[in-house]
């Protein structure tokens, strides 16, 4: 797939009274990835919940692979091809490793080698060694992989990806790095929620900087990474 | 004692059990997907009966023989099911947000829309079912003759509780059923299509309700009351096994059979006291039941009173209404004087249920039981002792405000469904009691002659002596609402762990609220039975119990004047309609659901709602 697949345009979103993103725009490109960073609280998360239609939000454009999907239930965009996976991860503690992959699982649209369990199991090796563990005995680390890989099981074309380095142990980081550049490598384009812009700088290929629910910063990861005064302003590093 | 016997006791306690295991099991499922407790599953249970029991004759005639007997049971159950689709797509996903007490209001609407629906399809005589072909031989087990029957209906409970593991563990449908129980949204965002699941999951749900039903008809005969008394024992089952859970609800099921059965030789009056003191025993034990686990306690319940101080103009249309209140005897006949008498009466009850729910946020659903402990106690007093009203009517509030202390003793440690259940429970086995320890209660026909004495006999003067004490303690409990103690109960009502960080005493206060409540609800209990001169049952019954919410629903759950409204309300339509039309059920029902769909903050607080966005 090519192009665009991501479209959007001033995108607001509120909680009850209290307004939280005022106006983004912002793009997705097919086999990129692209950053939100912003610090706690700027409104990353619900960007993509925003996206989702998992919270009430308006925009003047929202479309994904030039459809629109401002309005459409949250189990109709997952099955157009965008997966999502949580800052909580909430996977099901009640399932087995196996019973949550089975739970995603859905065939794709796209001409790609559809995911499979032992495919699954090889870009996160971790895995492997608990297929019939339940979800209430993994570490941080190990819910965060299987959050990643039981919505790669819906063979989807992007995923909104929110915080996956935080929480876990440092040294899966690194290998969580790896298994999202692994990712793109087969193709799925990435919208990555990240306060974290070390991490980001190793992934992505765009940036968006928010700050209190506006962009600040639309453009080349290299150009984020050389404009120190915008870093100091949004992120204060 | 002989030890056949004791076997044969104890297989009909296996019999018994498997039969509610398999509705219960139904409730359990639907409950852990919807979050919703169907209050009327005990309906399809009946309707599966019914259905069973008028359509396996006419199969029998076409061709004698077990395929057509057992093929009519699976019709009927199927037919349930899609009964169960319809109340889904109908009702209950419009109602999945909503709070539970409407929740359980709306469903309850369904229950009453049945009970006439089935007396007018399938008749008002109970229909006992045929014996089922190839089993009408009962075999010798120790000597004594039992049902073989009963053999295969032992064995009905346990193929159902492995069919639902296969179903769950190793189907697809069961893995997502059992993901959505614990997060529908992030199975949404996996791209599962929700409505379908739960679609899906109310025709399982009620297909076992159904069969359940079904599976009874050569036992016992299918009647008008088995909704709610099943309703009852289900709900028994899902507190005592643990919300959600399947093989809780198995070995709930069996312990409550067995319990039944041999209760029968120590208690042979009432085998439901045995059920409720172990369903008393388990939660002092295991709050959540034998299997359950904690419930995320969601911010859905907090429907309530806002803190809002009472105005001074509200003290001057108080004495205004009072005022005009007082005058009525002047202009209305006896029978208008009768009516105005059990409007403030009912208001009264109302009232103190709004305490519990709307200042507490406690959402009792057995209320009747307060209601019901002051009306016996009082006549109880007469009958007994020869008391005065005067001694009568304070012996039954002290009866009333004792049976608060014991069920709230025991339900201020259980949230939201579990203390609605709970106590919706605990009003039904003592409503079992009054009907069955007829040597003191009179059983159904009540206790009669309960009159007021010579100078509270005119209509005028008991109206008055009513008007008087309902005003009075309508002042005391909207004190009481604003003063510390009602803040304490609000408090907790909206943020139990805030309240419990600021160091108030959430139990207390709440046990404290349910005694005043009974003690109240006793008061208009004892009120009520001297203006009818009787006392019978159904002044306990589930339906008094939810007279009272609708009244609460009718004048809205978030204001103080709404009880009052809502009892005269209901209490003039219910005079008004009931006389001409066979349908005063199915009118109910579908109003208790329009106005849970339509209004759910009710007359009153729709009012307030409309002025508030207008300024
Ligand atoms: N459920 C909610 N209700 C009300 N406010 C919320 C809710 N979730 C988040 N917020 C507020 O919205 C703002 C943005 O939050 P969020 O999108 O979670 O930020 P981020 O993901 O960037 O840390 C914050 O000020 C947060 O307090
Ligand atoms: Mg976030």
């Amino acid at each position: 797939m090519t192009g665009l697949l991501l479209d959007v345009e001033n995108l607001k979103a509120s909680y009850g009274r209290a307004q939280v993103l005022f106006g983004l725009s912002f793009r997705l490109q097919a086999g990129e990835i692209t950053a939100l960073i912003g610090r706690n609280g700027a409104g990353k998360t619900t960007t993509l919940k925003a996206v989702l239609g998992l919270v009430p939000a308006t925009a003047d454009r929202l479309l994904f692979k030039d459809r629109s999907i401002l309005g459409v239930p949250t189990y109709k965009i997952a099955r157009l091809g965008l997966g999502y996976v949580p800052e909580d991860r909430r996977i099901f503690t009640d399932l087995t490793v196996e019973e949550n992959l089975e739970a995603g699982r859905r065939s794709g649209g796209s001409e790609r080698a559809p995911w499979t369990p032992e495919r699954l199991f090889r870009l996160f090796p971790n895995l492997a060694a608990m297929k019939g563990r339940r979800g209430n005995q993994m570490s941080g680390g190990e819910q965060q992989m299987l959050s990643i890989a039981r919505t790669l099981m819906g063979n989807p074309d992007a995923i909104l990806l929110d915080e996956p380095s935080e929480g876990i142990a440092p040294v899966l980081v690194q290998a969580m790095a790896e298994a999202v550049l692994a990712m793109k490598a087969e193709g799925v384009a990435i919208l990555l929620s990240e306060q974290n812009w070390a991490f980001a700088a190793a992934v992505a290929d765009k940036a968006c900087v928010i700050e209190r629910g506006e962009m600040r910063f639309e453009g080349a990861m290299t150009d984020f990474l050389g404009n120190e005064a915008l870093r100091l302003q949004t992120l204060g590093v | 004692m002989d030890p056949s016997f004791l076997v044969i006791q104890a297989l009909n306690g296996l019999a018994s059990a498997s039969s509610l295991f398999i509705t219960a099991c139904g409730l359990t499922l639907v409950f852990g997907v919807t979050r919703i407790v169907n209050f009327a599953h005990g309906s399809l249970y009946m309707v599966g009966a019914y259905t069973a029991a008028t359509l396996v004759p006419k199969l029998l005639d076409l061709s004698y023989g077990p395929v057509a007997f057992w093929a009519g049971l699976l019709i009927a159950a199927i037919a349930v099911g899609l009964i169960g689709i319809l109340l889904e797509v109908l009702l209950l996903r419009r109602i999945y947000r909503a709070p539970e007490l409407l929740q359980l209001l709306a469903t309850f609407g369904v229950v009453l829309v049945f009970q006439d629906l089935v007396v007018q399809i399938f008749g008002p005589q109970d229909i006992l079912g045929p014996r089922a072909p190839g089993l009408r031989q009962p075999i010798e087990i120790l000597g004594r003759r039992f049902p073989s029957y009963e053999l295969v209906l032992i064995a009905a409970g346990p193929v159902v509780l492995g069919s639902m593991w296969l179903l769950l563990r190793k189907t697809r449908f069961g893995i997502l059923i059992r993901a959505a129980t614990q997060d529908r949204d992030m199975v949404a965002a996996l791209g599962v299509n929700q409505a379908l699941l739960f679609t899906a999951t109310l025709f399982l749900g009620a297909f076992l309700a159904g069969l359940g039903g079904a599976l009874q008809i050569p036992r016992v005969a299918a009647n008008t009351g088995m909704d709610l008394s099943i309703i009852a024992e289900c709900f028994v089952v899902t507190v005592v096994g643990g919300m959600g859970s399947i093989p809780g609800a198995f070995l709930a099921a069996l312990i409550i059979g067995e319990l039944q059965a041999f209760g029968i030789l120590i208690f042979p009056k009432s085998t439901l006291v045995i059920v409720f003191l172990l369903m008393a025993f388990v939660l002092a034990v295991k709050p959540n039941g034998l299997f359950g686990r904690p419930e995320a306690v969601g911010a859905s319940h907090a429907v309530g009173i806002a803190s809002r101080a009472p105005s001074r103009w509200s003290a001057v249309i108080a004495i205004v209404v009072f005022a005009l209140f007082a005058a009525l005897p002047l202009i209305a006949d006896p029978y208008l004087l009768k009516v105005a008498t059990e409007i403030l009466i009912l208001g009264l009850f109302a009232f103190s249920l709004q305490l519990l729910i709307g200042v507490g946020g406690l959402v009792s659903f057995g209320h009747a039981a307060f209601f019901g402990l002051g009306a016996y106690g009082a006549a109880l007093a007469v009958k007994w002792f020869g008391a005065s009203m005067e001694a009568a009517i304070p012996l039954g509030v002290l009866l009333a405000a004792a049976g608060g202390a014991l069920i709230g003793a025991f339900v201020v440690r259980l949230s939201g469904i579990y203390l609605a259940m709970m106590t919706l429970a605990a009003a039904q086995i003592l409503y079992a009691v009054a009907f069955q320890w007829v040597d003191v209660t009179g059983g159904d026909n009540g206790i009669v002659g309960v009159w007021p004495p010579a100078w509270a006999g005119a209509r005028e003067v008991y109206y008055l002596v009513t008007l008087t004490i309902t005003a009075g303690v309508l002042v005391l409990l909207a004190r009481a609402v604003h003063a510390p103690f009602g803040y304490s109960l609000r408090a907790a009502r909206d943020s139990e762990s805030r309240a419990e960080a600021i160091g108030l005493r959430i139990r207390y206060h709440r046990w404290t609220a349910f005694i005043v409540a009974g003690a109240s609800a006793g008061l208009a209990g004892g009120l009520y039975a001297f203006s009818r001169g009787s006392v019978d049952p159904s002044l306990l019954g589930i339906p008094t119990s939810v007279d009272a919410l609708t009244m609460l629903l009718l004048g809205g759950i978030q204001t103080l004047a709404g009880p009052l409204l809502g009892a005269a309300v209901l209490h003039a339509l219910r005079d008004w309609i009931m006389p001409l039309t066979h349908f005063w059920r199915l009118l109910l029902g579908l109003s208790i659901i329009t106005m849970v769909l339509v209004f759910p903050r009710g007359l009153v607080g729709t009012l307030a709602r409309r002025r508030e966005e207008r300024a």
